[in-house]
């Protein structure tokens, strides 16, 4: 890694977090589209939180850590509070590999 | 900036600060781990302590990390970061109602736009408990994801695998309960969840961060009807759609908006000019 890449990582990202704070004034955004843009974020994250849950790289993250989210999401669904729910998911993923499920 | 932050500490109750620090504790494990993995891969100490407060984006670090480690270019290794952070485009746009500050706190706070901070600020409905929430979980993780960083540089090969823990579960874990009540939504639901599939699908094939931002063909799904009603989405980004107590939830016959989320009990009412009393919300 050397100094010119991290500074051209570090700038894009800036760049992709800094327009919507500062453009969203000065472009006027009619209802339907900052309702695109939250729907888009919802999108987005509930993309994150599958693929996260269930891919690692290209392939399947392995039975562990979706089984754990599953828990979880149970539980948040059922409306647990959230720490449970979080501390529930961790502690089955663990107890899973415990046990020998990868 | 001073009076603003004090009044935002104010809006911060003890239940949600927990719920921030327990994702910021969560996260700084992970912290741990990318200083530990970059300098036990052979990297200087500085390439990790440069990067977790310049790019401070985790899943884009560990992505250039494990492309340069495993010997590829580190034009292969900026553009994968890239993309995955471009999602960080739309995150800006949605929560930047909570950044409306004057410049300097503006382009401070606009660094702090990362999954968990969207996420907390989305599931808040108070614009004021939007931006303490947003502004609270970028600031603390902020802080943690440095200090595990060094800690790690500082451990070095010592730190063992934090999949062992099961800590890998708890990011998609907290991002999902954040994410639910604005599920609420109908057209949210059949977006996020066309948006999922492809995502998933395209992972095997795609570049890192790539299926994630394909998610957002899933948009399709959310269109048709009508948005926009009079009298919807007070002065606030988030716009009809998010954060909304009871929004089109036919199949919950339950009035009480209470969640998962990170709320305290009941906080969620007071929304901005009576959000939730939206006709669809009672049908």
């Amino acid at each position: 890694m050397t100094w010119l890449a991290i500074v051209l990582l570090a700038a894009g990202t800036y760049g992709f977090r800094v327009c919507g704070p500062v453009l969203h004034r000065r472009i006027e955004l009619s209802e339907r589209v900052r309702w695109m843009l939250s729907v888009s974020a919802t999108v987005l994250l509930c993309a994150l939180v599958a693929t996260s849950a269930l891919t690692a790289g290209h392939g399947f993250a392995g039975w562990a850590r979706p089984a754990g989210v599953l828990a979880g999401g149970l539980l948040a669904v059922r409306r647990a509070p959230f720490i449970v729910a979080v501390v529930a998911a961790v502690a089955t993923t663990a107890a899973l590999r415990l046990l020998g499920v990868r | 900036m001073i009076p603003v932050m004090r009044s935002f500490w104010r809006t911060l109750d003890g239940a949600l600060l927990r719920d921030i620090g327990l994702v910021v504790l969560a996260d700084g494990v992970v912290g741990v781990s990318f200083g530990a993995i970059a300098v036990s891969g052979g990297q200087p100490a500085w390439v990790p302590l440069a990067m977790s407060p310049t790019v401070f984006a985790g899943g884009a670090q560990f992505a250039a990390l494990y492309i340069v480690l495993g010997g590829g270019g580190l034009t292969a290794a900026v553009m994968a970061g890239l993309v995955l952070n471009a999602r960080l485009l739309a995150f800006g746009f949605a929560v930047a109602d909570v950044l409306d500050l004057r410049w300097p706190a503006k382009l401070l706070g606009s660094h702090l736009v990362l999954d968990e901070s969207t996420a907390f600020a989305l599931a808040q409905r108070d614009p004021a408990r939007r931006r303490a929430a947003f502004l609270a979980c970028g600031a603390l993780l902020f802080l943690v994801w440095n200090l595990g960083t060094l800690l790690g540089v500082l451990a070095g090969r010592a730190v063992g695998n934090p999949d062992a823990l099961g800590l890998d579960a708890a990011s998609p874990m907290v991002l999902l309960a954040l994410v639910l009540p604005t599920l609420r939504d109908p057209r949210a639901r059949r977006a996020a969840l066309l948006g999922t599939v492809i995502a998933v699908a395209g992972t095997p094939f795609l570049p890192a961060g790539l299926p994630v931002l394909l998610a957002l063909a899933g948009l399709v799904a959310a269109g048709g009807r009508r948005v926009g009603r009079p009298g919807v989405g007070g002065p606030g980004v988030g716009g009809p759609g998010v954060g909304r107590p009871g929004v089109g939830r036919p199949d919950v016959g339950r009035p009480e908006p209470g969640r998962p989320e990170p709320d305290g009990p009941g906080a969620g009412r007071s929304g901005p000019g009576g959000i939730g009393s939206r006709a669809e919300g009672r049908a």
